[in-house]
């Protein structure tokens, strides 16, 4: 680095509103700097001394700088030793300043040098980091932070842990810290073995888990091995009571996936009494909605599920209002029929998308706010999205039921599908709630479509795998009962998760397949039959 | 005579046999007498096709047999069709012997592949022939018989019968595609020699299998006329027209429908058999409910109810299927799609329907 741009970096830094109280008293932002430059040094002696006397900084990049390092992303400008981070978005590379947080484009690659370091430096950039986070003002870096320690079992970390838990003043960190340390003493057969183990009896952390094992293993006293045993045991079977939420938590989400698929059936199968074979495909068209959707507002990505939710309700809707107008209503009194008519609408629904999307499947992409995970504690944790569909089911299904059992429109539908004649007599344009009453169950199918975008690949055939299963969720739940579709898609979906871990994922759906062909010759009318004149 | 008894108001099943019975001596003089540069001579591969269109016509008269003479809209009769297709795949299977890639004379290819070192028991006894032959009847006929057997008693009926054999087929497609179950998975069976000692490649067993196939279809059509003009079907049809008139009359409706139903997945079995030798390959596709609804609709575009009309249609259909996904695959499932619409809404009783209004318009 000339003297001029050292200067003007200096400059720089000092009119720069940094927090003061971030730069110890021993030191000054431009030891920072020129620690920093030491890393440019074409000497490896150099750069280690550097990194060492680095990882004594406490200045506020420092974290952003190791963990540049640790990712290889760490770069100086050839021309200038301009130090930066490297990084890629939208296939461009970008070089943001170190010392100004300057964003630069990056014109030739092969103007930058990366800073290499060894495996070694490694280990010690890694505890130095740590120890940073460790000592962050917010609380959550410093959670994260000692349960990376302590899911690494890093025993050297032990007196980091031990100088934090006098200064924390946050409770939870202080529990963490707590079963971090007494953790790592018991990993390292310090301390009071008895008092230790009732210290961390409350954690289910896999590597509490793994140290207890170990001290039950090498204890010689009958004493601490009792208490050793005894406390894992006692973990272990909380462990696997999460593992049991978790697997209901699975069975749920597929569950309410069912029935999503399956609720618009409900309506035109189980009310209206049309077997309508395209159904899968509508579901198909609202996921391919959310993937026009996001095509056509790429800009709000955030917004698209959003966006796609009514879109998909009126493509779906009108595509369903089209078919009962053109085919269906010629066919009603000949179900056989009317199922042979839609599976060949069906066939060419997914040619036509095969025709204008290609046969591939399209990735749709998750709101950032749908991803991620809700990390209740180390042995549970649920993933967002799937905790959204279930919701997203339920509100679905509470509209649905709230539009059948409350408006006008609910009671005339209700009405037809009762007796025909009488209602026509009454007033009601049969004809016309029979197309609204298709339409809305293939705009449910279209909402659908919109959650399952979310779950799996949008593609040609994503509507085939569902078709069946939905099929199967209505006539288990009983036709023409929507609270029973509901209690078959979710009772299906988690005796589904619950054969899966030792029936594999097949043959679970096998024997799931089986017991449902099983149940209906034994009830043929499913888990909640019609009664009275309706069941005619 | 028999014969005569079973085809006397039958115009449209004897002309149908006498066609099978003249194209069944043309086509294998043509292949294998008339030499080959000939406008006469028929290519193998031509009698293959045509032998693989008649086994899928003896499936037709299967499903029509069910669906148009008892009422029962079966979507699962591709799953007896493969089955049978699957039992005659085994013997072909260890017919290979120490001809397999990895030469073992025991196991085949897939079991040394996926390091099983014996045969499973539901392997042994398929190098015999006879022993095949029997399953391949035996299997498709107890799977319809303890289905039928329990849906029928219950009284499932109409559609949902119709996604009862829907979710049959599918659950064994997915049994079938596992590795575990050993019926060599996702690749089902293939690379077979030889059938009874004859190769499958020469010439002259093509042709056998061609006319073995014509016999079958021919015996197939026969039989199930003799069902229709028996007692048994007059019944069968009554099931069909008023199901529950025919109960408070005192008739054991499901145990019609049970005898006609496994007979009827016998011959979709037979079809199988037939069918594997001649396109040398089956596997789990051949489950797909895709396939076994397309089955109906072959009866539908032919016309229920006549037989004949059956076979009309699994000819019509899979000949435009070969030639649609040959000159513009794009557009064959446009056509399929097209087909199920238009069949069901204008041709309610099928081409054969066609020929039955002129009929009437003679008289």
């Amino acid at each position: 680095m000339t003297y001029i741009t050292r200067l003007f970096v200096v400059m720089l830094m000092v009119i720069l509103p940094f927090n003061s109280s971030s730069f110890a008293n021993d030191e000054t932002p431009s030891d920072f700097v020129a620690t920093l430059s030491g890393l440019t040094s074409s000497n490896f002696k150099t750069r280690t001394q550097a990194i060492d006397k680095l990882a004594q900084s406490k200045d506020k990049r420092l974290a952003m700088v190791i963990n540049a390092l640790l990712n290889s992303q760490l770069h100086y400008r050839k021309s200038d030793k301009l130090i930066a981070v490297l990084s890629e978005k939208n296939s461009k590379e970008y070089a943001v300043a170190v010392l100004t947080g300057e964003k630069l484009e990056v014109i030739k690659s092969s103007e930058w040098k990366k800073v290499i370091i060894s495996n070694s430096l490694r280990t010690t950039l890694r505890d130095s980091l740590a120890m940073i986070e460790l000592n962050d003002e917010d609380a959550d870096v410093r959670k994260t932070a000692v349960a990376q320690v302590l899911s690494q079992i890093d025993v050297g970390q032990l007196a980091f842990l031990q100088k934090r838990f006098e200064l924390e003043q946050d409770d939870e960190v202080k529990a963490q810290l707590n079963i971090a340390i007494s953790t790592l003493l018991l990993k390292k057969n310090e301390g009071d073995t008895l008092s230790l183990i009732a210290k961390v009896k409350d954690s289910v952390n896999p590597s509490v888990r793994q140290v207890l094992a170990e001290v039950i293993e090498n204890a010689k006293d009958p004493e601490i091995k009792q208490l050793a045993t005894k406390t894992l045991a006692k973990i272990d079977q909380r462990v696997s009571r999460y593992a049991k939420i978790e697997t209901l938590f699975f069975g749920l989400s597929l569950g309410s996936v069912l029935v999503l698929a399956a609720i618009g059936l409900a309506i035109t199968f189980g009310v209206m009494g049309v077997i309508n074979m395209a159904h899968g495909e509508l579901i198909m068209l609202g996921a391919y909605t959310t993937y026009v959707v996001q095509l056509w507002l790429p800009n709000l990505i955030e917004y698209s599920v959003l966006i796609a939710i009514p879109l998909a309700f009126i493509v779906s809707g009108s595509v369903g209002i089209l078919i009962e107008r053109g085919i269906i209503r010629f066919l009603y009194g000949r179900p056989l029929e009317t199922l042979l008519a839609t599976f060949g609408v069906s066939l060419v629904l997914q040619q036509l998308v095969r025709t204008i999307f290609s046969p591939l499947n399209r990735a749709v992409e998750t709101p950032s706010w749908m991803s991620g995970v809700w990390q209740i504690n180390d042995a549970l944790a649920l993933t967002l999205n799937r905790l959204y569909i279930i919701a997203f089911a339920l509100i679905v299904f509470s509209i649905l039921l709230f539009i059948l059992k409350k408006t006008t429109l609910g009671l005339k539908v209700r009405a037809v599908s009762q007796n025909r004649a009488m209602a026509r007599s009454m007033g009601v344009k049969a004809n016309w709630v029979d197309a609204m009453t298709f339409g809305l169950g293939s705009g449910i199918a279209g909402v659908a479509g919109v959650a399952l975008s979310q779950l799996t690949n949008v593609g040609p055939n994503l509507g085939q795998a569902y078709i069946i299963d939905s099929f199967m969720v209505v006539v288990f739940g009983g036709v023409g009962n929507l609270w029973g579709t509901l209690v078959a898609g979710l009772s299906l979906g988690i005796t589904n998760k619950l054969l899966e871990p030792w029936a594999g994922a097949v043959l679970a759906k096998i024997l799931v397949l089986i017991f449902i062909i099983l149940f209906i010759q034994k009830r043929p009318n499913g888990l909640f039959p019609q009664k009275g004149r309706a069941a005619t | 005579m028999f014969l005569k008894k079973i085809l006397k108001d039958d115009r449209g099943g004897q002309v149908f046999l006498t066609i099978l019975l003249v194209v069944s001596i043309l086509v294998p003089l043509s292949n294998l007498l008339v030499p080959e540069g000939s406008t006469f001579h028929l290519s193998t591969y031509t009698v293959t096709l045509l032998g693989k269109y008649l086994t899928y016509a003896l499936l037709a008269i299967a499903v029509d047999l069910v669906w148009g003479i008892l009422g029962i809209l079966s979507l699962g009769h591709g799953a007896f069709f493969a089955l049978g297709g699957y039992a005659m795949g085994m013997y072909l299977m260890r017919q290979i012997g120490d001809r397999g890639v990895y030469g073992n004379p025991e196991l085949p290819d897939f079991m040394v592949f996926l390091n099983w070192s014996e045969l499973p028991w539901f392997w042994q006894g398929f190098d015999q022939f006879w022993f095949a032959a029997v399953m391949v009847v035996l299997i498709p006929g107890l799977l319809a018989f303890v289905f039928g057997w329990l849906a029928f008693r219950s009284r499932v009926t109409g559609v949902y019968l119709s996604i009862m054999t829907q979710a049959l087929t599918y659950a064994l497609m997915l049994a079938f595609f596992r590795n575990e179950l050993g019926f060599g998975g996702n690749n089902g069976l293939t690379d077979f020699k030889d059938i009874l000692g004859f190769s499958l490649q020469s010439d002259a067993t093509r042709v056998g299998l061609f006319i073995a196939s014509a016999v079958a279809l021919a015996f197939g059509y026969l039989s199930c006329r003799a069902i229709v003009q028996s007692k048994l079907g007059r019944v069968a049809i009554a099931v069909r027209d008023s199901e529950d008139r025919l109960r408070f009359i005192g008739y054991r409706v499901e145990n019609v429908k049970l005898w006609i139903f496994t007979f009827s997945a016998i011959l979709a079995g037979i079809a199988g058999a037939l069918y594997v030798p001649q396109v040398a390959i089956i596997n789990p596709g051949e489950f797909s409910p895709l396939l076994s609804i397309e089955m109906v609709i072959w009866v539908a575009i032919g016309g229920r109810s006549t037989l004949y009309g059956a076979v009309i249609g699994a000819i019509l259909v899979n000949f435009s299927k070969t030639y649609f996904t040959g000159a513009f695959p794009e557009i064959w499932l446009y056509a399929l799609g097209g087909l199920f619409i238009f069949a069901t809404m204008f041709l309610p009783r099928g081409v054969a329907g066609l020929f039955k209004k002129n009929e009437a318009a003679q008289a």
